[in-house]
């Protein structure tokens, strides 16, 4: 029977259109309801994560442009919020002052002999594109997330060192002795390398890093280096910022001003 | 017949598993119990899996789903008294991997005690 044929037949057996409409209309609301049904847990599961369940992405690029105008001579503030926000000794042990303490991030005081200028900046990992110790690293450990951050998976690290030796920057520090009541947020421990993570924890809550918003002169700005708009893009794009041996093609993620 | 056999079988696999439940179990100080993911005795059994893979995605992928965090497991099974999961022989990871003689070896990096309690300690 064809379908010609068959509104025929309907009409002939005198079913109304507006019956097949309501027929229609009740198919579409339990089909509506069904979907309902089907997105409502995953939903529910949503809200009651409440932590973020999506992957970084490289649509987005962190980086740092450091003003070193701002940064003042002998102001140690950032390396004691890094110290505090990730639950380093700050060179301190229970026995007094420690040699192997770890150091994320230590102010540099720069003269140039001849002018006679000086400049004090905060030196970390530089969070590179094209990282050296990522490039070392035998077991993986070492590596580059997405969004640009460059971490040590410390489940994977065999505390060999050779990030450390591959590093420009003397970024990296290795765990020597073993640690106790580490911060919940960080994880650190004997046998490991570590370094900056630029506050990986509180980024991925929408903070900034610790050393960011210490910065008494506010002379660390944190941003999304690949979003045009975004406050760091539009100062980099009109002042003269310069990445610290740009001749090793590391493209880094922190930039200074005025170095 | 087959279903004597059936229903034989199931009495028998309920009876060893109370058995397995009352032999000897370690009793554990859980600050809140409760299930949150799983049931517990799937949870006794696969654990580890979940917070193995958990580890990789928050790690690598910035992944931070709550409910299988470790943190997350810590806020809510560590004792009320010491707020820690690890430290005593009743101590909810330690109890049972004491039991178990599996050594853990998350405890050497990752803080055994509850962020809350960490946080009001740091306030002081």
């Amino acid at each position: 029977m064809s379908f010609r044929q068959t509104k025929i037949c309907l009409a002939a057996e005198g079913i109304e259109l507006s019956d097949i409409n309501v027929q229609r209309r009740q198919f579409l609301k339990t089909s509506v309801g069904a979907a309902a049904v089907t997105i409502a847990p995953g939903m529910l599961l949503f809200d009651m994560a409440h932590g973020k369940s999506e992957a970084v992405s490289s649509k987005i690029r962190w980086g740092m442009l450091i003003d070193t105008a701002k940064c003042v001579d002998g102001c140690n503030d950032c390396v004691t919020a890094c110290n505090k926000e990730n639950g380093l000794a700050g060179g301190l042990s229970s026995g007094g002052l420690s040699p192997t303490g770890s150091q994320w991030i230590r102010k540099v005081e720069l003269k140039d002999m001849r002018g006679g200028r000086t400049l004090s900046l905060p030196m970390m990992c530089q969070h590179c594109e094209n990282p050296p110790c990522v490039d070392v690293c035998p077991t993986g450990a070492s590596f580059k997330r997405a969004d640009g951050i460059v971490l040590v998976d410390k489940h994977l690290c065999i505390g060999c060192r050779y990030c450390m030796m591959a590093c420009p920057y003397k970024a990296r520090s290795f765990v020597h002795e073993p640690l106790h009541d580490q911060k919940p947020d960080v994880p650190r421990g004997k046998g490991t390398v570590e370094s900056c993570t630029m506050c990986v924890h509180r980024v991925d809550k929408g903070q900034q890093p610790a050393c960011a918003e210490a910065c008494p002169n506010k002379s660390i700005m944190f941003g999304n280096l690949n979003d045009p708009d975004s406050k760091i893009s539009k100062k980099i794009r009109t002042v003269a910022s310069t990445q610290v041996r740009a001749d090793l093609g590391l493209n880094t993620g922190i930039r200074y001003q005025g170095l | 017949m087959l279903k004597l056999f059936a229903s034989l079988l199931v009495l028998c696999c309920c009876t060893t598993a109370g058995a397995t439940e009352s032999y000897r179990m370690p009793k554990l100080d859980i600050g809140k119990g409760g299930q949150c993911v799983k049931d517990p005795q799937w949870m006794r059994i696969n654990h580890m899996h979940l917070l193995l893979h958990q580890r990789d995605e928050t790690v690598h992928k910035g992944i931070r789903d709550e409910q299988y965090s470790l943190k997350n497991c810590i806020e809510c099974h560590a004792s009320a008294r010491d707020n820690s999961v690890i430290g005593r022989a009743d101590s909810f990871c330690e109890g049972c991997h004491r039991y178990e003689a599996v050594k853990i070896d998350c405890f050497e990096c990752h803080s055994g005690k509850r962020r809350s309690a960490w946080l009001q300690k740091g306030s002081n």
